[in-house]
């Protein structure tokens, strides 16, 4: 099953090598991995996706609390969260295919954010889903280039994640 | 007081008790050398490869509890330390490991003797350290001491570029009376309603059975568990690691598990209903093939760290906490109890324990030409049994003969590799454990093929005087190998054949120490008394053993604790339980 797990993380050099490493010395999937400073500069927070049967899970949990430089982490999964990722997707943009383009966008509340004779840039942010259906949608043939951020998520309500 | 950064290196290690680094300098770390040439306090120990160095701060950390500390270059000064890291790691032993870097501002220019110790540590350590500013080094290295000891203990790696130690810069340093850190803080105590339904397994269990490991050992519970196993009066089991945590020599002890354990423990194992499992890790070493594995039992685990439980086995009942705190408020509800246990039940338990301890599952030839390693062990147990007595192992069929036939009395007495089986980690480890107790008797029981590893650390033992007895079961093979090969590759002896062995009388001569060749059983124990006689002096004995000698019980990786293979000479009805 896949699991997001946010993590809190002392704000040091090597604290991401060390989250990286425990995941390929002992064979877990990491399928994205974001990470940025917090509010407070000594902490980074990290999300991070990974999928594994529960077993698998519990001793990611187990394994990452036991980094000494890991503060505080949570498997957003176990209760009600919200996930956003964004995009940013340069596709060829000529002559015939710019109205339809737009349109696109526009039905996938996105934005043109670059344009040229030839090309858009568009930015959009959502569910894993809705980026994948965005690119199916435009094919191989309208896209240059793609890049996504990965996953970040929180928990819905008042609580949060912090020291 | 202003002190420079190599100043700085040495007063911590002062203020963090430290009387023995052992180490072995060069570029990087020459100006703490210098600092530590300029005080008495910190005592030196020059080991001749890092290797040594790190092994034998392991050996000190294993007899005395405090931790090891170590002092090595960079580059190659670290890369050599790594094994006796990684050693240290898997067995959860507090090692500091100080490492030279070099300066800042060549961190990453591929400088000379530089390597990434940070990166090349990071999956063997607790955790690990790149001190990169003068004024973090003392709080740095105060802080891996407190990590390296707290909760489930290991080595920490401490880098220090050069220029971090300036002897021509000087700042304040005080020392911090008291580490706090808030991503780190260990658990005090088990959760007393773990405790409880635990408790209530146990009172209600049949055929129980308690299976304790080096946690027992490092978490200093060994009182509070023979408490436990008296008031009880259940049978008990330690792993390789765990060995000395319960007297050998009580009745209610059934010996090694595992694959080369004991009949009777094994079998206890395999038939239990309810098994408590106490500082132990359920390696695969212990457990054998996973489905199999304790078929009828709820299992209760009491461990330090929340990730050792289900990791390997599920558990029914997890207890996350200091095992000395655990077992002793275990003991406490339990005494509370006492008349509630299943007397009745754990009387035919014992009857039907005691059918498979008559077996006699490790009996060997006594009556053989040759010198039996288990007669060898035997016979070392005989002469230093009443000594205050430590025995360090390498690896291999001397260790497994070793912990199968020396009957160890007391915690931190048997020192080994258990988890990397590090050959080599012997004859070093055991120099740490003769300087923390000058006036014990302190032997390594080795083969000729690990001893080679680490032979040039009796430079070292004579340089600084340590009298250890090397007990060399020499059978010419590396045996477990040649073991493996006759059992599951047809005989094909495949490199197993140490060819050109050197004269060890010799070797032993000439070094300084003294050599001994022993070759007849009946010249064992004479010559024995004679070599543990001389205690001012390194006896390094060469006993020719039975080359063709077999570790027996065993279990064949990926079988059933009941599935073990008896010594040839029992008949076939018995072979297989």
């Amino acid at each position: 099953m896949r699991h997001i797990i946010s993590i809190l993380i002392e704000n040091e050099a090597g604290a991401l090598s060390r989250v990286a490493g425990l995941f390929s010395a002992r064979g877990y999937n990491i399928e994205s991995l974001t990470v940025a400073p917090t509010e407070d500069a000594s902490l980074s927070r990290m999300t991070l996706v990974t999928t594994g049967s529960e077993e698998v899970i519990e001793q990611i949990t187990k394994q990452l609390n036991k980094l000494i430089d890991i503060v505080k982490l949570v498997d957003l999964s176990e209760g009600p969260h919200i996930e956003r990722e964004l995009m940013l997707i340069k596709v060829r943009a000529e002559k015939s295919a710019r109205d339809e383009l737009k349109r696109l966008a526009d039905i996938f509340r996105a934005h043109i954010i670059d344009v040229t004779d030839a090309s858009y840039i568009i930015e959009m942010t959502g569910d894993g889903n809705k980026l994948d259906a965005f690119v199916r949608l435009l094919g191989e043939d309208l896209i240059v280039e793609v890049v996504r951020s990965g996953p970040l998520a929180i928990a819905r309500g008042p609580k949060g994640l912090t020291i | 007081m202003e002190l420079s950064g190599a100043e700085i290196v040495v007063q911590a290690l002062k203020d963090e008790g430290v009387d023995y680094v052992f180490g072995y300098p060069g570029g990087a770390v020459l100006h703490i050398y210098d600092a530590l040439f300029r005080q008495s306090d910190v005592k030196h120990i020059l080991v001749r490869h890092e290797q040594g160095a790190t092994h034998a701060a392991d050996g000190y950390a294993r007899a005395t509890g405090r931790p090891g500390c170590v002092l090595v270059t960079s580059g190659p000064g670290a890369t050599n330390a790594v094994t006796g890291i990684a050693t240290a790691h898997m067995d959860s032993i507090p090692l500091v490991v100080l490492t030279g870097q070099v300066p800042t501002p060549f961190i990453g220019s591929d400088a000379f003797q530089e390597v990434d110790t940070v990166g090349i540590t990071r999956p063997c350590v607790k955790h690990n350290f790149l001190v990169k500013r003068r004024e973090d080094l003392a709080a740095t290295i105060h802080k891996a001491f407190f990590i390296a000891t707290t909760g489930r203990p290991g080595p920490v790696v401490v880098d220090i570029p050069k220029d971090v130690t300036d002897p021509n810069i000087k700042i304040p340093y005080e020392h911090p009376r008291k580490v706090s850190m808030r991503s780190y803080s260990p658990v005090e105590k088990g959760h007393p309603g773990q405790i409880k339904k635990a408790v209530e397994l146990l009172l209600a269990a049949e055929r129980p059975m308690v299976y304790t490991g080096g946690g027992v050992v490092t978490g200093d519970a060994a009182a509070e568990l023979t408490e436990l196993i008296r008031a009880t009066g259940f049978p008990v089991t330690n792993t390789l690691m765990g060995l000395g945590a319960y007297p050998a020599t009580d009745r209610q002890f059934l010996g090694m598990l595992g694959m080369h354990g004991t009949y009777e423990a094994n079998m206890a194992m395999h038939e239990c209903d309810v098994l408590l499992a106490i500082g132990a890790r359920f390696d695969d070493r212990v457990t054998g093939k996973i489905a199999q594995f304790c078929p009828n039992a709820k299992i209760i685990h009491i461990d330090i760290d929340p990730s050792s439980i289900s990791k390997n086995v599920r558990v029914d009942v997890p207890i996350v906490g200091p095992v000395k705190r655990v077992v002793h408020d275990m003991v406490k509800v339990v005494q509370e109890h006492k008349g509630r246990l299943n007397r009745e039940a754990l009387g035919r338990w014992w009857e039907r324990i005691e059918g498979w301890r008559k077996i006699d599952c490790m009996r060997y030839d006594r009556h053989s030409d040759s010198i039996k390693p288990q007669f060898a062990v035997e016979t070392l147990y005989k002469i230093t049994r009443d000594q205050d007595f430590y025995l360090t192992s390498d690896v291999g069929q001397h260790q497994m003969f070793a912990a199968q036939f020396y009957k160890f009395d007391k915690p931190r007495r048997w020192i080994n590799s258990g988890g990397l089986g590090t050959m080599g980690f012997g004859l070093p480890s055991a120099m740490g454990v003769q300087l923390a107790y000058p006036d014990a008797t302190v032997a390594c029981v080795s083969g000729e093929a690990s001893i080679l590893m680490c032979i040039q650390e009796l430079a070292t033992c004579k340089q600084h005087g340590l009298p250890i007895k090397v007990v060399l079961l020499n059978n010419g093979y590396m045996g477990m190998v040649r073991q493996w090969q006759e059992f599951f590759y047809g005989g094909r002896y495949s490199h197993s054949y140490v060819d050109s062995l050197p004269d060890f009388v010799g070797l032993a001569q000439s070094f300084g120490h003294v050599g001994m060749r022993i070759e007849k059983p009946a010249e064992l124990e004479d010559a024995m008394r004679e070599a543990f006689g001389m205690k001012d002096r390194l006896v390094f004995m060469d006993v020719a053993v039975d080359p063709a000698e077999n570790v027996y019980p065993m279990i064949e990786a990926g079988k059933g604790h009941h599935e073990m293979y008896l010594p040839p000479h029992f008949s076939s009805d018995t072979e297989l339980a």
